[in-house]
């Protein structure tokens, strides 16, 4: 058994755990509903976090996700009043997303400032984006948006996966591809392991980082059409917080915030471990909701815990 | 044209009897150069004309040539910041020269980053392993050209690449290329490292102190292999402060000093004798074993008592003692445990077992900020990862371990502190322009300086240094063994990690010898030499 599986046999085992007390706690959470469910209300968060992967994965950091869902929406919703099909603003802004996360990503290497600061500003300047648009939500019309999020494939058990769980499993195929399958994917975990290392092997650092930070702002566009599609709408306040949700699912799927290490996959298990723990304390009702929050919190606590452990007895050996 | 040499060409030494710009040589380094260079009769594998560099405050390296043939091993000689790994780095497309040439095969080229290098077919091993600790070895091994099937990396043919480089090297069955590198030691990293500089087309194959972390059965692998690779053809450049190496490995030494290259010759023309001062400007006074007369400071109490201290899993529970005065030396193989003692003593690593007796004072839980307070300090033996902080100036790591102690409510003086590196940087001859130079530009052995120094600085009554010379030049090598033998006049306590048995035979009163994680024997005084140390280890005596 290969070792570097362990995160994220330990996520999906932290998944399976959870979903059984949950089974044991309702009659009829452990179905494919349940799970369907999880999966489509949780498909934007998610996708956009395979984007954060990638940049934490290069020991980088991007705060700017959230503000790129909201924004996304609102112009979507704008160009669909404006007669946009919805299809083709979707491409456009995926468009954006790409050139707005490069343009971050040459900025943090050019300047050399670190990511934090970089993103921090491109939050800003996103949600500014929005209200200068937009101060309400505003309903997306065309009738494909309605056609598309009723579509989905009928799961054994009465579940549906639909279709913004379907995009964001696609989505989670192509970063699996890029992650482990192409040089530039190899390169990212080169940057994140060490830096120094990284630029005298020959890595291009440059283009590296701007890639990075490209596909980060494309997976969290992607995720601002998933969510504009979901609701049918365009809300300058949509995605608020999403990027902190976002490194949450990251961390919990077993990717180290030192960079380096980790797996695209396990993010998919961090984001719907946080997604469970939401809809488990839903399910009670008479929980307060402010649970989820304490309980995501405590949860991420341990598995930062046990990541340093991991670490260390690494290092141990390495020095045997 | 010799008189038309520019000065820094030729030595000064007096003891150096020839002049490598001579005129007879066909196909010597001097000969190509201002206006001689249509006579060049051998193009060289590899040539480098006039290569200068500048950092801030230094000028690294002053008009450099550097010339190696296709099927020679070239040893690079000279002292901590003489700038061979600037001159390399050049070479190899790491850091850009001033002013200069480069020719490969009699080709001008452009080698502006690191990747050009490696399409050029020059392979490199950095000073200090450099490669990437979480990735596994096979992603290390095949990182920017790996194989690929429709477009996608082919793991499974990476996977066998890489065991097919490892096994060049006779080191495949030791390694398991799916790991993660940093779960290896330092020496089989560095034995990955080379087997990644090495491609099927490589040309020139530079090795920056390659054996600095390797013991002698491993060094003695690599030279195997070296010249292995002489046969093929390859131009090998070999940097290292092992001047016993020099002479089993290169064919030609080229020598330079401060930023500029004061000779080059065949190894068989240039004895260690004329070597050392031409890489340090003057004579060395030659390290003799210290006369049991001198250790007469050795008296009083044990300082240091460890009875039964272990750790399971890390290291057998062994005892220790350590007077005032005294150097004990701890011997043994890669892995038979040097580090773990050393860090068990210091409190790096936590006891599960024994007790530890400090000045008379039981130490119930050791830890580094604890002992640093009785009067511990404590030199790691990887500066990289434990020992410096690079971004820090050079003052603000010498001063480090003297705040810890201190308590960082009572501040040093910015003047003490400056006071106390300048001091520090005397008595070390660390090379850097001032004393706020950040220490990660500093060269190799300087920053192993700096980290000797930090330890001094907190004024310790017991010193516990783990690989002290690692990758420190001859001249500075004496100066350190001078300078223990003087804190231990002084009264210091010493225990010293090393590789190196002459090292240890020279500065030790008693050596505790290891064997795979247990202490198997100590030697005494009086029976201290090579062969009792080897037979020791080898567990011919105990
Ligand atoms: N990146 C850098 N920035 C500033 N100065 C530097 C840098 N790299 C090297 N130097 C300086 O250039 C000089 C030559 O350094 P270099 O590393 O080439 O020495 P070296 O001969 O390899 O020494 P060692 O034997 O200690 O490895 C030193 O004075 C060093 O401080
Ligand atoms: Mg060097």
């Amino acid at each position: 058994m290969n070792e570097k599986f362990l995160p994220l046999l330990a996520t999906i085992a932290v998944f399976v755990a959870i979903f059984v007390i949950g089974g044991l706690l309702y009659n009829n959470f452990m179905s494919t509903q349940v799970l369907g469910d999880i999966l489509a209300d949780n498909a934007f968060i998610i996708t956009a976090a395979f984007g954060t992967t990638f940049v934490i994965l290069s020991g980088g950091i991007d705060l700017s996700i959230g503000s790129m869902i909201g924004f996304v929406g609102v112009v979507i919703a704008n160009l669909d009043l404006a007669g946009w099909h919805p299809l083709l603003a979707a491409a456009l802004m995926l468009g954006f997303g790409f050139l707005f996360g490069a343009l971050q990503g040459l900025i943090i290497d050019i300047c050399d400032i670190q990511p934090f600061i970089v993103t921090l500003a491109g939050l800003f300047l996103l949600r500014g984006a929005c209200f200068m648009i937009n101060l309400d939500s505003v309903p997306i019309q065309n009738g494909f948006v309605g056609w598309f999020s009723g579509l989905g494939i009928p799961l054994p058990g009465g579940g549906v996966l639909r279709s913004s769980a379907i995009v964001m499993l696609l989505a989670l195929a192509g970063g699996i591809v890029i992650a482990h399958f192409t040089r530039f994917g190899a390169n990212v975990y080169a940057i994140g392991g060490d830096r120094t290392s990284a630029t005298l092997m020959g890595v291009p650092v440059r283009r590296t980082t701007v890639g990075i930070y490209a596909l980060g702002g494309f997976y969290s566009a992607l995720g601002g059409v998933i969510y504009a599609f979901y609701t049918s709408s365009g809300y300058p306040l949509a995605g608020s917080g999403a990027e902190l949700t976002a490194i949450a699912s990251v961390v919990l799927g077993g990717t180290m915030l030192t960079g380096g290490v980790g797996m695209v996959a396990g993010t998919l298990f961090g984001g719907m471990i946080l997604g469970l723990i939401a809809t488990i304390i839903i399910f009670n009702g008479t929980l307060n909701g402010a649970w989820i929050m304490i309980v995501s919190g405590v949860l991420l606590f341990v598995f930062i815990v046990l990541q340093r452990s991991l670490v260390g007895s690494l290092r141990m050996r390495g020095a045997a | 044209m010799a008189q038309d040499a520019p000065q820094g060409r030729r030595f000064e030494s007096p003891r150096a009897s020839f002049d490598a710009s001579g005129p007879k040589k066909p196909g010597d380094g001097d000969e190509v150069g201002g206006t001689c260079l249509e006579q060049t009769i051998v193009t060289a594998r590899i040539e480098m004309l006039g290569v200068s560099k500048a950092f801030p405050g230094v000028r690294a390296l002053d008009g450099v040539d550097f010339r190696v043939e296709a099927g020679e091993v070239h040893a690079l000689m000279g002292e901590n910041g003489a700038g061979k790994s600037t001159l390399i780095k050049i070479m190899t497309g790491a850091v850009q020269g001033d002013a200069g040439e480069i020719r490969l095969d009699g080709q001008t080229v452009r080698i502006g980053s690191t990747g050009d290098a490696q399409a050029l077919g020059i392979g490199t091993v950095y000073q200090e392993v450099n490669l990437v600790p979480t990735m596994s070895v096979t992603k290390n091994m095949t990182l920017l050209r790996q194989p690929k099937r429709f477009g996608l990396i082919d793991w499974r043919e990476a996977r066998r690449r890489a065991r097919q480089r490892l096994e060049r090297l006779n080191i495949a069955s030791q390694i398991d290329v799916e790991r993660p590198l940093g779960s290896y030691s330092v020496a089989v990293q560095q034995l990955v490292a080379i087997a990644r500089a090495l491609e099927d087309d490589t040309r020139v194959l530079v090795l920056d102190e390659p054996t600095a972390s390797l013991d002698a059965n491993e060094t003695a692998l690599l030279f195997g292999i070296v010249r292995d690779l002489k046969a093929r053809g390859i131009a090998i450049v070999f940097i290292t402060h092992f001047i016993d190496q020099v002479y089993a490995i290169a064919d030609r030494i080229s020598v330079l000093r401060n930023g500029r290259r004061v000779g080059s010759a065949p190894t068989s023309e240039l004895p260690p004798l004329q070597l050392i001062p031409m890489m340090l400007g003057r004579e060395l006074e030659t390290t003799e074993r210290r006369a049991a007369s001198e250790s007469s400071a050795i008296h009083g109490e044990p300082i240091l008592v460890a009875e039964g201290v272990g750790r399971r899993r890390v290291m057998a529970p062994f005892d220790l003692t350590l007077r005032p005065g005294e150097v004990v030396g701890l011997s043994g193989l890669l892995g038979s445990g040097r580090t773990e003692v050393a860090k068990l003593v210091f409190g790096a690593i936590k006891r599960d077992s024994g007790k530890l007796t400090i000045a008379g004072a039981e130490v119930k839980s050791a830890s580094p900020a604890r002992s640093l307070h009785l009067g511990v300090a404590y030199c790691p033996e990887d500066r990289k990862a434990e020992g410096l902080f690079a971004e820090l100036s050079v003052r603000e790591n010498i001063i480090l371990g003297l705040q810890t102690k201190r308590g960082w409510l009572r501040r040093l003086s910015f003047d003490a502190q400056q006071a106390l590196a300048e001091a520090m940087i005397e008595a070390l001859g660390i090379a850097t322009p001032d004393a706020d130079k950040p220490v990660g530009q500093l060269s190799g052995g300087n920053q192993q300086k700096v980290v000797l120094a930090r330890a001094l600085t907190s004024d310790p009554r017991i010193l516990i240094l783990d690989e002290p010379t690692r990758g420190i030049d001859v001249g500075a090598h004496a100066e350190i063994v001078a300078l223990i033998r003087k804190l231990c006049a002084e009264g210091l306590a010493l225990l010293v990690a090393s590789s190196e048995l002459d090292e240890l035979v020279a500065v030790s009163d008693r050596i505790a010898v290891l064997r795979d994680r247990r202490k198997v024997g100590e030697i005494e005084e009086r029976a201290i030499d090579r062969q009792t140390i080897i037979d020791t280890i080898a567990g011919a005596r105990t």
